[in-house]
């Protein structure tokens, strides 16, 4: 969690220059300029609290990955190596090398031979509502949004994930290792959304992702303003989104200062939404926000700067392609699809470009899913993109693309440094495909998730799912 | 179904029999040197003439004639167009917008009637929608505009994705009725019981219709209106398409089907699979949407990815869909995945051409043989690849252009430098407008 802290925050830069033309109200940059010691302070007691309410209770799965290596296959990195054929060494659950041709004899080493196939890092899905909106549809199970006030950021998707999802499994037969789960987009701040390892678990605590930041959840555009427009609440319009984004903010620092502030250690003024976006403040949190048009993702943009604050990612994003340079100045990555479009007003004006296109700029795109079934065929998608950028003359490698899924998803989720890319030192978190993994007849044969194998599609297994247990008993 | 078979036959003789000589007026483009999907299976090399509106020959070594355009498509695959058979296209522009959704009837009136047979979308149908020219750049140049909503939906039209108006894009209004039981509210046992009430009364009405009309009969259950527009449907001449997943529920809907002699088609059917043989049997189509292999809902707990290809083993006949609106565009995408899950690549390309035309009338669409309409695709590659996209796209024999709105868009923020350049000075004298 202390990883996303002390990153670049281009929201200081911007504080200084307002200052320094004299703009600055007082108070702009609020707990941040705080005295160092009441900071301190603070900090510590954030990690107070986010251990209080971390304990683990279902014990963590254990990384006992063998010692193997996969050979002859064409291996690529998502940093920029295709190696055909290459090799990948990995052991206890990590990558120990990665590599072009013959690899180095190793005797301990169990050999799996790939070869005619493909092997990719393992995918990432940005934006997944697996486990809080399950299958089936039930209403019992419609755990994915607190849509009781626009401002819920207090709410942890981990704490509505329901580890039998049978979509859970159906990922990683879809070449997904990792997911970041989230609330829904009925709120303006829908709570912490949580990044997952994709091994079977008996509860969400033992999947969470070792070290992953917490995202928290924010939606701007039509969704907050429908639902509660529609009850006579506020808000009801884009600029009650706006207004409503700042007084939660407002009050997230009035509590920041009171928690920094209070003499009583064992009687801490507590507030669990504020405390999430406290964590945004203080940038120990990734946000992650729903918004589709441009214009809604500036007007965000200029909230986050008078707050204090950093998007991490914009979610689905349809219109990046017309903000791209801005995006990219500002090292925002653009969770996006291939091709969804249509279905809301704000989503008119998608086009398939759009990640190639945001990719150009230089800004980090990803291929989300938001779907249970597109979350099956990320690989697909990413696939469907590059082509659509390609035709549009877009000069895309197949490296690139692959990035969209793995290496710029792992950055979005702040993992960057475990996961998303085939090198030595990182997680073995690896796919083996039975073509390539672009192709729309690409299946995943082998999954390994910190190195222990997950799923062989040669080898069927009884479901995952105990829902899925017993549902054909019938003769 | 005799009779249907029988015009269906008659319609294909007079295909077969259209006359292509003696119109030198019109265009001709011959594509030459392609993969060729004939209706026998794919023909490298094949020549496909088109001639006005219609294929005017489709084989190895057709002959061209003088003064035609000739294209060389080698190492490009030509397909007839798809056919997307469970859409709302140009019914709906945006789909939570309801100002802009014409696939919903009756919506407004209270009760709100669940019976909507004689409701027909043809009239609804926009040829305009900015959806339509984005769906063809996906390589599908027809598609069935189905109703959507209540126990019996209305009446879908046959439309080919061109032309700027009603006349020239309805193919055929009144193609199929829809409705949909199972998985919701009421059992589905009353649901089923109602439909079965619905068709009775309907049945009944056939003959008691001048009685009524002077009294002499008990009130009707439903409005008669719906009862006449059920007609065609108890005739066997109007396929009705039902909505349904689960298993048990389409042994309910084949039973219902052979009780009054309906043409049934299945639309959904996650689970039909686990019915093949009686599917099969009862020579009932299933609309497969290749996509659907998860538990999404308790009516689909056996939904697998090879559900279209066990259907096809069978014998089946099988149509697949997007079952979608906006990316009705990603046809070929969901044929790529029935082949990933075992489906031949023929039966696929069958199930998104030849068989949708077939089931539902529209005889001189989905295959590229002499006399059919020229609605013909060439393709950068494989069509159920992801990667490729449509390089030609002829709809009744017209070269559309590859423009969409999305298109436009992509092109004016392609360069973002130049977004919003200002007007120049004009230039000699000001010309004011008159």
């Amino acid at each position: 969690m202390s990883e996303a802290r002390g990153r670049r925050r281009p929201w200081n830069e911007v504080g200084i220059a307002v200052a320094a033309l004299g703009l600055v109200a007082c108070g702009g940059a609020g707990a941040h300029v705080a005295a160092d010691g009441k900071q301190a302070r603070l900090i510590e007691r954030l990690d107070a609290i986010e251990a209080a309410g971390n304990r683990p209770i279902e014990a963590p799965g254990v990384a006992t990955g063998p010692r193997a290596l996969l050979v002859g296959g064409t291996v690529l990195t998502a940093e920029g190596h295709r190696y055909s054929p290459g090799w990948v060494l990995i052991d206890g659950g990590r990558i120990r090398g990665v590599g072009e041709g013959e690899p180095p004899a190793d005797e301990r080493a169990a050999r799996v031979d790939v070869s005619g196939r493909f092997v990719t890092p393992g995918l990432i899905d940005t934006h997944s509502h697996l486990g809080v909106y399950p299958s089936p549809s039930a209403r019992a199970h419609g755990d994915g949004n607190e849509a009781t006030a626009p401002g819920t950021a207090g709410v942890w998707a981990e704490h509505s994930f329901w580890p039998q999802d049978p979509g859970l499994e159906r990922a990683v037969a879809g070449g997904v290792t990792t997911l970041q789960a989230l609330p829904g987009s009925a709120n303006l701040i829908g709570g912490r959304g949580v990044t997952l390892h994709l091994a079977p678990q008996r509860g969400s605590r033992a999947m969470r992702f070792p070290g992953a930041p917490v995202g928290v959840k924010m939606a701007c555009g039509e969704n907050p303003k429908r639902v509660y427009g529609e009850r006579k609440q506020a808000p009801s319009t884009r600029m009650g989104n706006t207004r409503a984004f700042r007084e939660l903010f407002l009050k997230a620092r009035d509590a920041s200062q009171k928690l920094a502030k209070a003499d009583d250690e064992d009687a801490l003024p507590r507030d669990l939404d504020s405390e999430s976006l406290i964590a945004v403040l203080e940038g120990r949190a990734l946000v992650q926000v729903h918004c589709y048009r441009a214009d809604d993702m500036l007007g965000v943009l200029q909230v986050a700067d008078e707050m204090g604050f950093e998007v991490r990612s914009f979610h689905h994003a349809v219109e990046a392609y017309k903000i791209r340079d801005i995006l990219a100045a500002r090292h925002v990555s653009v969770s996006t699809w291939a091709d969804w479009w249509g279905f809301k007003m704000e989503a008119y004006d998608a086009i398939p470009e759009n990640a190639a296109l945001v990719d150009e700029a230089g800004a980090r795109a990803v291929i989300h899913s938001d779907s249970a079934r597109g979350i099956q065929r990320l690989n697909q998608e990413a696939g469907k993109a590059m082509a659509a950028g390609r035709r549009a003359g877009v000069d895309l490698s197949e490296d690139d693309a692959l990035r969209w899924i793995t290496a710029n998803a792992a950055w979005t989720l702040g993992i960057e440094d475990q996961v998303g890319t085939l090198e030595t030192g990182k997680r073995a978190d690896i796919v083996v495909w039975d073509a390539d993994p672009l192709s729309v007849y690409a299946s995943a044969d082998l999954v390994f998730i910190d190195g222990v194998l997950r799923y062989d599609r040669s080898r069927p297994q009884p479901p995952w799912s105990d829902f899925e247990l017993g549902q054909d008993v019938q003769p | 179904m005799s009779a249907w078979r029988l015009a269906s036959a008659a319609a294909l003789l007079a295909l077969l029999t259209w006359p292509v000589a003696g119109r030198a007026a019109e265009r001709c483009v011959a594509l030459e040197g392609g993969r060729v999907w004939l209706p026998s299976g794919p023909v490298e090399g094949a020549t496909v003439v088109i001639v006005g509106e219609r294929v005017a020959a489709a084989a190895a070594g057709a002959a061209v004639p003088e003064g035609c355009e000739r294209v060389d498509v080698s190492g490009r695959v030509v397909t007839p167009g798809f056919v997307e058979v469970q859409s709302q296209l140009g019914l709906i522009e945006v789909e939570m917008e309801s100002s802009t959704d014409d696939a919903h009837a009756g919506t407004q009136e209270t009760p709100n009637p669940s019976v909507r047979a004689s409701f027909s979308v043809a009239d609804a149908y926009n040829p305009r929608s900015t959806v339509i020219p984005v769906t063809r750049l996906g390589g599908v140049t027809s598609a069935l505009s189905v109703p959507d909503g209540g126990l019996i939906a209305g009446r879908s039209a046959f439309v080919d994705l061109a032309g700027g108006s009603q006349a020239e894009a309805v193919v055929r209004r009144d193609v199929a009725m829809h409705a949909s039981v199972g998985g919701g509210g009421d059992s589905r046992a009353w649901t089923l019981g109602r439909l079965r009430a619905l068709l009775t009364e309907a049945r009944d009405f056939q003959t008691h219709e001048a009685a009524w009309r002077q009294n002499r009969t008990p009130p009707l259950a439903f409005p008669p209106a719906e009862l006449v527009a059920l007609r065609p449907v108890l005739a066997g001449t109007m396929p009705l398409v039902l909505d349904v997943d689960r298993a048990s529920d389409i042994e309910a809907a084949l039973r219902l089907a052979s009780d009054f002699g309906l043409r049934l088609v299945v639309s959904g059917g996650a689970e039909a699979w686990m019915v093949a043989d009686a599917l099969a049997r009862a020579k009932v189509p299933v609309i497969v949407d290749a996509m659907l292999n998860a538990p999404e809902r308790f009516d689909r707990i056996r939904a697998r990815a090879d559900n279209a290809s066990l259907l096809w083993a069978a014998g089946v006949p099988l149509l697949l869909t997007t079952a979608s609106t906006h990316n009705a565009r990603t046809l070929g995408q969901v044929a790529g995945n029935a082949v990933r899950a075992g489906l031949p690549v023929e039966a696929a390309m069958r199930a998104l051409t030849e068989t949708p035309a077939r089931v539902f009338g529209i005889a001189d669409r989905g295959r590229l043989a002499a006399g059919a309409r020229a609605n013909v695709v060439v393709w950068s590659g494989d069509p159920f690849e992801v990667s490729s996209a449509p390089e030609r796209i002829f709809i009744g024999g017209r070269d559309i252009p590859r423009v969409s709105r999305q298109t436009l868009l992509r092109d004016r923020y392609r360069r973002l430098e130049r977004l919003h350049a200002p007007l120049g000075l004009p230039t000699g004298a000001a010309a004011s407008p008159r």
